[in-house]
Parts: structure tokens; sequence; C-alpha cells
């Protein structure tokens, strides 16, 4: 494979997606690399969610490319499968499998999908469902759990499949100011540990904690990124300051 | 003679109630053989049509308009038309085409009536339990799905551990009367001559002339065996209950 990490793990180029004829990315380049940490802010409606995802190919796109460790994501020979075992997503209503405990929700994907041994996939889960601080919650079935708890066992779940990038839609949105605390610190740890993560969120103050660069997107575009010292301090776009002075 | 076939003489000649399937051994074999039968009959399309419903519902999710429109016609056909009529359907019409030379060189019926009616009763069951786990499906929530594919799995995968056991779950009421319905349904191969419980009760009565006690041991059979299926239709929807979801 072509693909090295010197190169963007994730490479956004001139993306362009429509739901009928509402244009809705008009032409969106990111370029993330590895152990990368990239948040995506803008307005409600600005695509933000649309353009995540198109990286696993949940959307399909009607211009410009996204590959994924040098692999074109919309190509229609792609193995769909493979791409979304390398990248796992974690979503603003948890959708976790309501029938299923904790732990089966975090085991699930890798028994069925990569088809690994029981002993070891249960392993790695408890080992999981420590690491996002809920030991003890392991047979406890969604419906038992509070939104952030499960918000973590989602998170879980998607690093169960080991995956190489993590994408974040607005993961705390749907919970309430307490509990938003928790799963950011789960987040925080997955980023210090080198995850590379694409992240849409509207936490100001943990964009600013957590990322390596900032993107502002409205209506469909870009508007202005950089780094977060920068962004938030200096940003000169009237749009991206009116945004901020909403926000902060 | 046991003293149970010895209580059902007694009420024969005391009271002229003639249950002959309490001292005969005979009409009691027939009886049993019936029930057993109907039993099997149940079960048998019990199985089926869930099969047939759990299939069809997949299918009507297919992306493709050819698929859905079929298993729409499906069960229009199969709901839309009476179960007598497509009993006989099946009987008459495929029924005498579908033959093979046997060993005699006379020609054999591939299916028996007992197939018949089990193949019957399974599609005409399994069209109503296509719409039913339809609806059940359609409650399953679109981004949990999505979820599912998120991590990989393909959508026979997400159909088979995601969507079907939720949709069950949500379809348990419903299907549990159309099952219902369909024990009840298999009286009407009967019109096949195939000696289930209706059929061989007849037989009885019209030998031994006691009509009116063997409506009410059938009805009573009937009463007892639908009772059979709702406790483990319970017992199912009390097994399947996850905390903190659904009702
Ligand atoms: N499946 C769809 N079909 C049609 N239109 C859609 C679909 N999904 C999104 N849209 C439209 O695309 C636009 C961008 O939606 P998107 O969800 O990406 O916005 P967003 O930036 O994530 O907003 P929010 O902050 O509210 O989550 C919206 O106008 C939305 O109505
Ligand atoms: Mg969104």
């Amino acid at each position: 494979m072509s693909w090295s990490e010197d190169k963007p793990i994730v490479s956004i180029k001139d993306v362009k997606k429509s739901f009928g004829s509402l244009e809705v990315l008009k032409g969106v380049s990111i370029d993330i690399m590895k152990g990368e940490v990239i948040c995506i802010i803008g307005p409600s409606g600005s695509g933000k969610s649309t353009l995540i995802r198109c990286i696993n190919a949940l959307n399909d796109i009607q211009g410009g490319s996204i590959t994924v460790e040098g692999r074109e994501v919309h190509d229609e020979e792609l193995d769909k499968l493979e791409l979304r075992k390398k990248v796992g997503m974690v979503f603003q209503q948890y959708n976790l499998f309501p029938h299923k405990t904790a732990l089966q929700n975090v085991m699930m994907a890798p028994l069925k999908v990569l088809k690994e041994p029981k002993a070891d996939v249960e392993k790695r889960a408890r080992a999981l469902i420590k690491k996002v601080r809920l030991e003890g919650k392991e047979n406890s079935y969604p419906g038992e759990l509070s939104g952030g708890q499960q918000q973590r066992v989602a998170i879980a779940r998607s690093l169960a499949m080991r995956p190489d990038v993590m994408l974040f839609d607005e993961v705390t949105a749907a919970l309430d100011p307490e509990t938003v605390k928790e799963v950011l610190v789960t987040i925080k740890d997955l980023a210090a540990e080198g995850m590379t993560c694409i992240l849409v969120t509207h936490e100001m103050g943990f964009a600013r904690e957590v990322a390596d660069h900032i993107y502002f997107t409205d209506k469909g575009v870009i508007v202005e990124h950089g780094a977060p010292e920068e962004f938030f301090d200096k940003a000169s776009d009237p749009r991206t300051k009116e945004f901020l002075s909403q926000v902060l | 003679m046991t003293s149970v076939e010895a209580f059902f003489e007694m009420l024969y000649d005391v009271h002229g109630i003639n249950v002959t399937i309490g001292y005969d051994s005979w009409d009691r074999g027939q009886f049993l053989d019936g029930l057993w039968l109907t039993v099997q009959l149940s079960v048998l399309s019990i199985f089926f049509s869930l099969l047939v419903g759990a299939i069809g519902a997949w299918a009507q999710g297919s992306p493709l308009r050819i698929i859905r429109a079929l298993v729409g016609g499906f069960v229009t056909f199969f709901r839309n038309t009476p179960p007598l009529v497509q009993l006989y359907f099946f009987f008459f019409a495929l029924g005498t085409v579908l033959r093979i030379e046997s060993d005699t060189g006379l020609a054999q019926p591939l299916v028996s009536n007992f197939g018949w009616a089990v193949i019957s009763f399974s599609l005409f069951a399994g069209a109503m339990n296509t719409e039913i786990f339809r609806s059940g499906i359609e409650a399953v929530p679109n981004s949990t799905i999505e979820a599912s594919y998120a991590m990989g799995f393909t959508r026979l995968q997400t159909y088979i551990y995601i969507v079907l056991p939720l949709a069950i779950r949500i379809s348990l009421p419903s299907l549990g009367t159309n099952l219902v319905n369909l024990v009840k349904t298999t009286t009407l191969a009967y019109a096949l001559a195939v000696p289930e419980l209706l059929y061989v009760s007849a037989q009885i009565w019209s030998d031994q002339l006691n009509v009116r006690e063997m409506m009410n041991v059938l009805l009573l059979s009937y009463v007892g065996l639908v009772a059979i299926l709702v406790w483990i239709l319970h017992r199912w929807e009390k097994a399947l209950r996850i905390p903190g979801f659904g009702g």
C-alpha cells in the first residue's frame, strides 16, 4: 500500500455533497495526520455531521475525494466493511444496542465482524469498560445507564474494533452539563494516547484544550481554520467572529 | 377397567352424556391421534410461518424494487384471499401437477395432504407475519441500524443481530394474535381429509351420534391448546424483556 505515516491518514479534498437539490458541502478540504485531533465547529445545519458521515461512507459524495490511509472511500470497488473497521464513530444519541448489556455491546462487533475468539474479545472488552470508567456496569442494559454512561459504552464499543481514526459527532450535545465532563475526560485520554480524532463539537473550551487544529464551517464551506490559540484569539472572518461571540 | 373409564360409563348410563372417548379405547386412540396431528400441524405451521415472515420482512427492505414488489404481491395475495380457498388451490391446482412416478409406475403425489396443509398455513400466516415484522422493523430507530453499519456489520448481520431481535420484541403482541389464529385455522385441514382434531371428532360423532358431547370436547380441546400457546408466548415475552427498554 502506498500510504505511509508521513502522509495524511484522512485526506478530504474539495468534497461536494448534495441531498437532492440542496447542496450541503460545497468543496471542503481537510487533511488530518496520524495522531492529530481536529475539531469542526460551526452553526447548526452547516454540514458538519454530513462531512464526518462521508468519511466512513454513511453518506456518499457527489464530487471531490476522501481517502483514509491512502484508499479512496468513495470508490465503488472499495470494501466498505474494511473501511469501517478502521474508522470508529460515536453518535450524539449513543445508539447502543438496547437488547445487549454494556459488555455485550462492546463485544458484538469484534465477535461478529472481526470474528475473533470470544475469550480474547471479552478480555479486551472488560479492559475497555474499565478504561471508560464503567467497571461494575458490565451487565447493565443501556436503558439502565445514564446518558453519559451510555456514551462511554458507545466509545468503548467503537474502540473494541481497534480503529485507526475516531469520529465523534456532537457526542456531548444530548448530555446534561455534569455528565458532559465525564465523556470529555474519556475523549481527552484517547487523544493523549495518540488516537486520531475528528470531532464535531459545541464545547469550545474543550476544543481549545484538546484540538491540534480547529475548522469553522458555515453553509457548506470552511470559512476559517487554524491552531486553537490563533483561531480563538485572532479569528478574522466576520462570520467566525459572530459565531464565536455567540458561543463563548 | 380403570376408574376413569368407569366414571364415563356411569356418566352415560346415569345421565345419558355419551363421551365415548372417555371409556372406548378405540375412540380415544382416534381422538388422541387427531390431537397429536393438530399439535404437529400447529407447531410446523408456526415455525415455518415465522421463517416466512422473517425472510419476507427482510426482503421487503431490499434495495431492489422488483423484490419488494414480489413480497408485496405475496402479502396481498395471501391476506386478501380466504385461507380455505388457498388450501384448495395448493391441493387441487398444484397437488395434481406435482407428481412423481412411483415404483409401480403410478403417479404419486409429491406432497401429502398433511404437507399441503402445512405449506398453505405457513404461507398464509407467514404473509401476516411479514407485515407484523415489517411494522416492528420500521419501529427500530434508523440511528441504531446506522451505528451497526458504522461498525462494519453487513446488512444481513445487522438484520439478524440487531433489527430482528428488536423487531420481534416490538411485534410480539400482534404476533401472538396471529399465531393463535393460526392454531384455529389448522381445522381447515379437515377439507383435505387430514385426520386432525376436527376430522377425527366428526368421525366419532357420526359413528356414535354424540355430536353435542364431542362438540364440547372439541371446543375445550382448542381452549386448552390455545391456552398453552398463549402461556408459551407469555413466557417468551418475559424472557425477551429488556430492563429499561420498551414498556
Ligand atoms: N438525509 C438527509 N436528507 C436530506 N437533507 C439532509 C439529510 N441530512 C442532512 N440534511 C440537510 O443537510 C444540511 C446539513 O446537515 P448536517 O446534519 O450536516 O448539519 P450539522 O452541521 O451537523 O448541524 P447540527 O449542528 O444541527 O448537527 C441541513 O440543512 C440538513 O437539513
Ligand atoms: Mg450534526
